[in-house]
């Protein structure tokens, strides 16, 4: 351990350099496009630096400079989510090293506008491909009329479920409502059947989604009066959801481990869960994973995301992402062409649903014939985006999301934990998260109503 | 005089000049940062009002901080065992192979230091893969009998598998200090002692291990320091601990997600010197302790 007096220096050191590095500009400069995984096909135009994470970011970018040649994209692959979100904050509390333009989710988009370090692209021609997104993607993106990011993916939430583990207990249907969900959770366990599905304290913004289906509310944020916030994270909804998840929990109908290890994944494989309550883009990250291949294909179908209240029901949305112009861009107008441009081609696109690898955004390929009426190896040739994710996502409203994205997801993450082992009751796990988001927000000088 | 003046002051130029690249190192990669950090601490800066001077308020928050004083109170908890607990295993280790000699003793010796040599990352991913309730070898070797195996790193149990995989890592580390000791005691003692009739036990429970107490003092700061700003074990196993290891987990690891995952570098930077006094406190506290005996085993 005492190699860590030197491993913890070092780690930052690594972080600072991953961020760093080809930026030799003063302050408020972003990194000079100087070595890009990709190759640059007309030298002379202007160069866009890119961070993003897509499976097939290779071709997207390709085919970007392929097309263009006023601009061209320089691409780094500089994490997947939170890694890529801490090496964009220490770029911003130096001032310098982050990109011109950053894949962001949507989550994470007003912790970044508060402190100023992305974009308004309305002044950039944002409105332009405004027609082409639903209302709920495009609220997702903008504060009023400002418009912070453009729209790629989102993730329309479903149940995905193994058909053979529902046919060896007999669970006929997929369960529709949440009580269905419970009952048909009990009926498996009592026949010795695996868990149901699982509640990972890892996956907050899957909780934080479900809250929001009962009907939570647990942010309302202005970048407007950015002082300014309403916190409601102790209400009845928000109460609801967790007491419903813990007691699945705690009566072992559902497992509680964290998804997107090895050994979740493992437990996929095996059947060791019935269903996995998740977005559109979890097919293609399965697949990815292996799942699906072998003896479990075809073994896999999706149903519509459970309710609370089948006459009038919610959809949420999981996940998703955006790109974003930092305010460290040098050529804002080039980069906030790439925003609009980079991964909104139909040849992208394309790739991208084909793989599942995302859920596209873009009304064009939402409404295209080819989009519509796929049938889905993963869910054995399943119209699944027809008859799922696309009223889904049609439905999808959009959400409100804090400033501190990161610290909320670490508390409820704790929370959930407690919740997994009996410590805690949804009760007051909803009344302590309360207490510690608002103490949190007054420290960092917000004013809480 | 003059001569002799200038020529020390020539010898202390050429001192300075052999210092002189450990000390740009040093005052780069070490000061440089210390006094920037310090500097850090004294402001505050929130999301909604911008940098502000804080003075000392950092530092009061800090050590009311419930993470920070959970983070420390786990810390000192895990001293209070690890260290004893590395230090009988290196000691019983080093008394073995001292006695005995031949190629098998050499193998042994590679063996048990062998751990040490493996960097602490590799070696938490490692453990990371024995511990996994799917793929571990305590899960096939427990389903053989019909019955769950303990998952080590549950919020129970986290302690214990934490505490098992630093003892692997550091033991053999610290026998070798403490064999290195006692290959530097005159055999000669050995032999008077068995000529006033002592048995082996005795020689080495009354003459051994007083004489490398030195070296226990040694392990004791070493091993106090390393603990206290415990942090790469649980950061690498934390991903797949479903949730034990929570952002404020150890000190260390508290600073670390207040800088990079919650952009508190002022915090951060507070509750990084706060460690470090606790740190400093600790040890300076031990070392007068140990002083004033003069030994702590005599």
């Amino acid at each position: 351990m005492r190699r860590l007096v030197i491993a913890m220096p070092l780690l930052s050191l690594a972080l600072g350099l991953g961020a760093c590095s080809g930026g030799d500009g003063g302050g408020g400069t972003s990194a000079k496009p100087t070595t890009c995984t990709n190759k640059i096909v007309h030298a002379d135009a202007t160069a866009v630096s890119v961070w993003a994470w897509y499976p097939n970011m290779a071709k997207v970018v390709d085919n970007f400079n392929n097309a263009h040649t006023d601009v061209q994209v320089c691409w780094t692959n500089a994490g997947q989510g939170a890694p890529e979100y801490a090496k964009f904050q220490t770029a911003i509390s130096a001032k310098k090293g982050a990109p011109d333009v950053i894949m962001l989710e949507a989550d994470q988009l007003v912790g970044f506008e508060i402190q100023e370090a992305l974009v308004d692209l309305a002044p950039y021609g944002a409105n332009d491909v405004k027609a082409k997104f639903s209302p709920g993607a495009w609220k997702d993106v903008s504060q009023g009329a400002a418009v912070y990011a453009i729209p790629v993916d989102g993730g329309p939430m479903a149940m995905i479920y193994r058909t053979d583990v529902f046919a060896k207990y007999g669970i006929k249907a997929p369960p529709k409502t949440w009580a269905e969900y419970a009952d048909a959770a009990a009926k498996v366990k009592a026949a010795g059947g695996p868990n149901f599905g699982d509640f990972g304290s890892n996956v907050p913004a899957v909780a934080t989604a479900l809250m929001i289906q009962k009907g939570a509310h647990p942010f309302t944020y202005d970048l407007a009066a950015k002082q300014d916030i309403t916190i409601k994270l102790d209400d009845q909804a928000t109460k609801d959801v967790l007491t419903y998840w813990g007691g699945l929990a705690t009566r072992k109908l559902i497992g509680t481990e964290d998804q997107f290890t090895t050994d979740y994944i493992a437990g996929v494989v095996n059947g060791k869960y019935a269903t996995y309550v998740s977005a559109a883009w979890a097919p293609g990250y399965l697949t990815g994973a292996g799942v699906g291949s072998g003896a479990e294909k075809g073994k896999f179908a999706v149903a519509p995301l459970p309710q609370w209240d089948n006459a009038a029901p919610v959809s949420v949305n999981w996940g998703g992402s955006t790109f974003a112009v930092t305010a460290q861009a040098s050529d804002k107008k080039a980069a906030a062409e790439v925003a609009k441009g980079l991964y909104a081609d139909e040849a992208s696109l394309t790739d991208g649903w084909k793989t599942q690898t995302i859920f596209p955004l873009n009304q064009d390929v939402l409404k295209s014939d080819a989009f519509v009426t796929n049938k889905v190896e993963f869910f054995n040739g399943q119209t699944a985006n027809k008859d799922i994710y696309i009223p889904a996502a049609n439905a999808y409203a959009g959400a409100t999301y804090s400033p501190f994205t990161v610290y909320y997801y670490a508390q409820l993450q704790a929370q959930i934990v407690k919740i997994n082992s009996g410590r805690t009751t949804g009760d007051q796990a909803a009344t302590d998260l309360q207490d510690i988001m608002v103490k949190y927000a007054k420290s960092q000088g917000f004013t809480v109503r | 005089m003059t001569a002799i003046r200038s020529s020390s002051g020539r010898r202390g130029a050429v001192g300075w000049l052999f210092i002189l690249p450990f000390l740009a190192v040093f005052a780069v990669f070490l000061v440089a940062p210390l006094l920037y950090a310090g500097y850090l601490s004294l402001y505050t800066k929130g999301l909604a009002t911008g940098t502000t001077f804080a003075g000392l308020d950092n530092y009061t928050r800090a050590f009311t901080d419930p993470s920070f004083l959970k983070g420390l109170w786990l810390v000192l908890r895990f001293s209070l065992v690890v260290i004893p607990l590395q230090m009988i295993v290196a000691l019983v280790a080093a008394l073995v192979l001292d006695e005995v000699t031949g190629r098998l003793a050499r193998f042994s010796r590679l063996m048990i230091f062998l751990p040490y040599a493996v960097p602490a990352v590799l070696g938490a991913l490692m453990w990371g893969f024995l511990y996994s309730p799917s793929f571990g070898p305590l899960e096939q070797i427990s389903s053989l009998f019909n019955v769950q195996a303990p998952f080590l790193l549950s919020q129970g149990n986290i302690f214990y598998g934490l505490l098992n995989v630093v003892t692997w890592q550091w033991s053999g580390y610290y026998m070798v200090i403490i064999y290195a000791a006692l290959k530097s005691i005159d055999t000669s003692i050995y032999e008077a002692a068995r000529i006033d009739g002592a048995n082996a036990r005795q020689i080495a429970l009354r003459i051994k291990v007083p004489m490398v107490s030195s070296a226990f003092v040694l392990i004791l700061v070493f091993s106090l320091i390393g603990t206290l700003q415990f942090f790469a074990e649980p950061q690498i196993l934390g991903p797949i601990a479903n949730g034990s290891v929570t952002p404020d987990f150890t000190p260390n690891i508290y600073a670390f997600n207040l800088a990079f995952a919650y952009a508190q570098f002022n915090y951060a930077s507070a509750i990084s010197f706060a460690l470090g006094f606790v740190v400093f406190l600790a040890v300076a506290v031990f070392m007068v302790a140990t002083r004033k005996r003069g030994s702590i085993f005599t």
